[in-house]
């Protein structure tokens, strides 16, 4: 979990006191306005940005200091929005790179995530940048899955896919929290989000506005007025 | 100018007078009309990196378009050889470009498919073919004349100092070529293709003999000031001399540099004030604001391309014009000294060193940047001796090194430019 | 008509340079190409870091054959190589350490790159001057030839001979063997596709684990060994000289940016590509093609496009129609 986060790019901080916290196998879910720093809460997060004051602790430690790829070593994992596929390499080489930090085999959790996506399986040898939009998405929860993280974080998983994938995007999510990875997540799409979230956060203009369980969220009327569209 | 920027002018010139008083006036003119040159190249430099952020490195072949100029210019014409094949070669050189003229209006006009690549090869080979047939006995007919004396075509015979401005106009005319071509793509793009170019442009110099002489340089180029020779004898220099109580011969070499120096200043100081103003105005500022964010100035609707083809063909003409200056003075065209280290390179430095984007710092870094380079050689020798003192005067080792203190050069460069970027990325006068 | 004699002079003048300049520059562009792909910056100071792994090489050279140690018909060079080798990655992870490590760090604009290398090249090619001079220097030794014209001659029976010197098997053999080790680490072993993948997205490499110091100290290492072989061969096959090293540039720059800088086998096929075209144009047919045509026919010209002088030129013209036409190369490096 994030604690008291503050940070921004150069001066004018973007984020305030920010707190978002997962346990365990539960799925968090952020939503908000454009520009109510999203995004940049979950790279600070996974220290691809400095903190100007707060803390990050993950399993009861402090991790504020460590460097992404250190991160990584503690079970963070990490899905960007854009970006967030290795374009030239073949889909089982981008899930090969997942495993990076794997010493020894990593063929059981390669199969695993062939499980988890089977269409990855019959790709395996195409180039992960030649792929559909889904299928693209598919391979980026991959490569993050193939880290064996404790925690996924997912910025706007499903932004630029059609309705049915996003519904299979979520559903996929589902069975990964199921695993026992807990999932923090951007989106856009809050209500649907938000429907599978065991608790939400919306932050506005860089604060935490509201914070409740997903249901909870759903059903308060300023929350849905404001930005679930009524 | 703050106070600071005009006492380092003033340590730059102190650094000349030094030179002056330590080595020998002589030298010291010399080093500051070169500097002068120096400072115009860096002008022209600093208008495409410090104003635009375009990065040229073909200024050796830009210059030595410039020196290209003062033979086609002020050299008499060679009657003889253009008797020989001299219409020849010109109408070689016509059908030349009318072919390839028509080969990129044949290609834009029909459609794509075999008919296209195949009437534009065969348009090409005819082209070609014909060209050669033209050109090639004109051209060992024109060599052929009085092969050790001219054996080219010889120029204009204008005044030489007409062929300053023809220089930047030339060098104007190639960047327009290579700015079509390669701006608009990646930096370091533009960086090669200008490489290539000047290239080019130097093979070109060196091997038409039919033009430049080639290899076999062209010297004794006329003069805008008076020979030495001549001033001698004249009766009022004599007396001058006389009354300041100096030697003839070594005061008429002094009066000579002098009087290059009061020409390239005055070059110099009007380029300057004109870079200046065009800094300040609002032209400038738009300059700026492109390279700091081009795609927001495009969005302003901007065309960033072809202001970056503008301001590409002013630098360019600048070096242009330095490099007829340069042949001015030394009096002789000679394709084989185009090096890119130092007509190329060490321009950059002096850029980079005297501060990017800031005319002045420009000015500072050629003229301080040109004095180390002459100098580096003296001191480097110095040093080595210094260094080698405990070896015995004939071991080989401190005879190699000794050898070697020219090569200094290139090496102290490179570390004064590392040094800059490192420790003081803005340079000595930083952009405002 | 005589087609085997023509075939014959043809092999002699255009495919054998060819190929053996080509693997030259081939290697010299995987050079570039590999620290596009990384570091992202065109690196200048590449023809004098050559440069500098020939100088090595010809000391090496020198102080084994003072010693008497030699390969018998092979050169002595190839015991220096990989002193060479090892010489020229000190070199650049030097240089990579003490300059272009802190500009990553203050994570400066890429033309701050292109300007430093600058420097570097400056600083290089200065070393190498004083250290060996200006001047050129042979220390090719061994055997001149595989198969030497006259030997062909004697024994096809043909009227044109076709050389084969030892330096130009050397050459081609060494470069299809760092070309195979090279796409085989590149393709098949875990830290090659962690490179591949830094060079692809450094965002998600990052992501990933995979540490970028590692990356680059890798790229420098492949590259300064890639550049002291190809300085080497270059220098064992034509001559050693400081100054050709820079001119050689252009070329290499031309070879990685046809074939499309940042990509490696692109920059393999760019080399070849430069290579041939520029001895194509410039090699005088006539007497290819007067051993195909009748005696009645034969051709009065040189039949050269262009004489040897404007070799370079070539390199230019190709890097010219290449960017305006496909700015991203043959096989589509990154471009922007």
């Amino acid at each position: 979990m994030g604690r008291n986060l503050t940070c921004g790019y150069g001066g004018a901080d973007i984020i305030h006191d920010v707190t978002i916290a997962v346990d365990k196998g539960q799925i968090a879910v952020v939503v908000g306005p454009n520009g109510a720093g999203k995004s940049t809460a979950m790279k600070a997060m996974l220290g691809l940005m400095e903190l100007t004051s707060g803390s990050v602790i993950h399993d009861n430690e402090d991790i504020t200091r460590l460097s992404p790829q250190e991160r990584v070593g503690r079970g963070m994992a990490f899905v960007p929005q854009t970006r967030n596929i290795f374009a030239t390499l073949t889909v089982e080489e981008n899930l090969e790179m997942g495993a990076f930090l794997h010493k020894g085999d990593f063929a059981g959790i390669m199969d695993q995530t062939f499980e988890l996506f089977p269409v990855l399986r019959e790709k395996r040898s195409q180039k992960a940048g030649e792929l559909s939009g889904g299928q693209r998405q598919q391979v980026a929860l991959g490569r993050a899955m193939m880290t064996s993280p404790n925690l996924l974080v997912l910025d706007e998983p499903t932004a630029g896919v059609s309705p049915i994938v996003m519904d299979e995007v979520m559903e996929r999510i589902c069975e990964i929290a199921r695993s026992g990875v807990s999932v923090l997540m951007v989106e856009q799409n809050a209500r649907s989000a938000l429907e599978i979230a065991n608790v939400g956060y919306v932050l506005v203009q860089g604060r935490n506005r509201f914070t409740d369980t997903g249901e909870a969220l759903l059903a308060d009327p300023e929350v849905r007025s404001s930005f679930l569209g009524g | 100018m703050t106070g600071r920027d005009r006492l380092c002018f003033a340590a730059a010139i102190g650094l000349i007078v030094v030179a002056g008083f330590v080595q020998s006036w002589n030298t010291a003119f010399a080093i500051l009309n070169f500097a002068l040159i120096s400072a115009i190249l860096s002008l022209g430099i600093n208008i495409q990196w410090g104003y635009a952020g375009l990065f040229n490195i073909g200024a050796a072949g830009f210059v030595a378009l410039g020196g290209f100029a003062v033979v086609i210019v002020s050299v008499p014409p060679v009657e003889e050889a253009w008797r020989a094949g001299g219409v020849r070669v010109l109408l070689a050189l016509l059908i030349g470009l009318a072919t390839v003229l028509t080969a990129i209006f044949v290609w834009g006009r029909l459609r794509p498919g075999r008919i296209r690549t195949i009437s534009v090869v065969a348009l090409l080979c005819t082209g070609l073919w014909v060209y050669r047939w033209l050109f090639d006995p004109a051209v060992s007919a024109i060599e052929s004349v009085n092969p050790a004396g001219t054996g080219f075509l010889g120029g204009l015979g204008l005044p030489v100092l007409l062929a300053w401005p023809v220089g930047g106009l030339l060098a104007a005319a190639a960047a327009f070529v290579i700015g079509k071509i390669a701006l608009g793509l990646r930096s370091d793009y533009l960086a090669i293709a200008t490489l290539g170019i000047a290239e080019v442009i130097i093979a070109l110099l060196k091997h038409e003999d039919w033009l430049t002489r080639g290899v076999k340089n062209v010297a004794g180029l006329p003069r805008p000031v008076p020979y030495e020779v001549d001033l001698q004898r004249t009766d009022w220099f004599a007396n001058l001399a006389n009354r300041l109580d100096v030697e003839l011969a070594g005061f008429s070499s002094i009066f000579v540099k002098l009087c290059y120096t009061a020409i390239l200043l005055a070059v110099l100081i009007s380029l300057l004030i004109l870079c200046e103003r065009a800094l300040k105005s609002p032209w400038g500022r738009m300059m700026r604001a492109i390279r700091e964010n081009e795609t927001a100035a495009e969005a302003m609707g901007k065309d960033v391309k072809r202001r970056h083809l503008h301001v590409f063909m002013l630098g360019s003409a600048v070096c242009g014009i330095a490099g007829a200056m340069v042949t001015t003075l030394d009096g002789q065209f000679t394709p084989a000294a185009y090096q890119p280290l130092r007509f190329t390179f060490l321009i950059w430095v002096m850029v980079i060193v005297g501060g990017s984007g800031n005319n002045w710092g420009a000015v500072l870094g050629g003229i301080v940047i040109w004095f180390f380079w002459i100098e580096v050689e003296t001191l480097g020798h110095l040093l080595l001796d210094a260094a080698t003192v405990w070896m015995s005067p004939d071991s080989p080792v401190r005879l190699h090194l000794m050898d070697s203190a020219a090569h200094m050069r290139n090496l102290t460069m490179g570390l004064v430019l590392l040094l800059v970027m490192r420790f003081r990325p803005r340079g000595i006068i930083p952009e405002r | 008509m005589d087609f085997l004699n023509a075939a014959a002079a043809f092999a002699n003048f255009v495919l054998v340079p060819g190929f053996s300049y080509g693997s030259q520059l081939a290697l010299g562009a995987l050079g570039v190409t590999l620290v596009y792909a990384v570091l992202r910056f065109a690196n200048f100071a590449h023809g004098d870091t050559m440069a500098f792994g020939g100088m090595t090489a010809v000391f090496g050279t020198w102080w084994l054959q003072s010693r008497g140690i030699d390969l018998g018909p092979l050169p002595t060079t190839l015991i220096a190589l990989p002193f060479s080798i090892v010489a020229t990655i000190g070199l650049v992870l030097l240089v990579d350490r003490l300059i272009y490590r802190h500009y990553r760090r203050v994570k400066a604009p890429l033309v701050t790159f292109v300007i430093v290398s600058f420097g570097v090249m400056l600083v290089v090619n200065g070393l190498v001057r004083l250290i060996i001079g200006p001047d050129q220097q042979r220390f090719a030794d061994g055997e001149r030839f595989i198969v030497s014209a006259r030997e062909f001659k004697s024994l096809t029976g043909l009227q044109e001979g076709l050389a084969f010197k030892t330096t130009q098997g050397i050459t081609i053999v060494a470069a299809v063997v760092l070309m195979a080790m090279l796409f085989w680490f590149l393709n098949r072993t875990r830290t090659g596709k962690s490179m591949r993948a830094y060079s692809d997205n450094e965002d998600l490499a990052l992501l990933s684990g995979i540490n970028p110091e590692k990356v680059v100290a890798l790229c420098w290492i492949i590259a300064g060994g890639l550049t002291a072989v190809a300085g080497v061969l270059y220098g064992l096959d034509k001559i050693f000289k400081p100054f050709t090293y820079f001119q050689l540039l252009l070329p290499i720059f031309a070879a990685a940016v046809v074939g499309g800088m940042g990509n490696p086998i692109g920059a393999v096929a760019g080399g070849y590509l430069v290579a041939f075209s520029e001895i194509g144009i410039t090699y005088a047919f006539k007497k290819v093609v007067n051993h195909l045509l009748p005696q009645a026919w034969e051709a009065q010209g040189l039949l050269q496009l262009l004489s040897t002088e404007y070799k370079f030129a070539v390199s230019f013209v190709m890097l010219v129609i290449v960017l305006l036409l496909r700015p991203t190369g043959l096989f589509r490096g990154r471009a922007f």
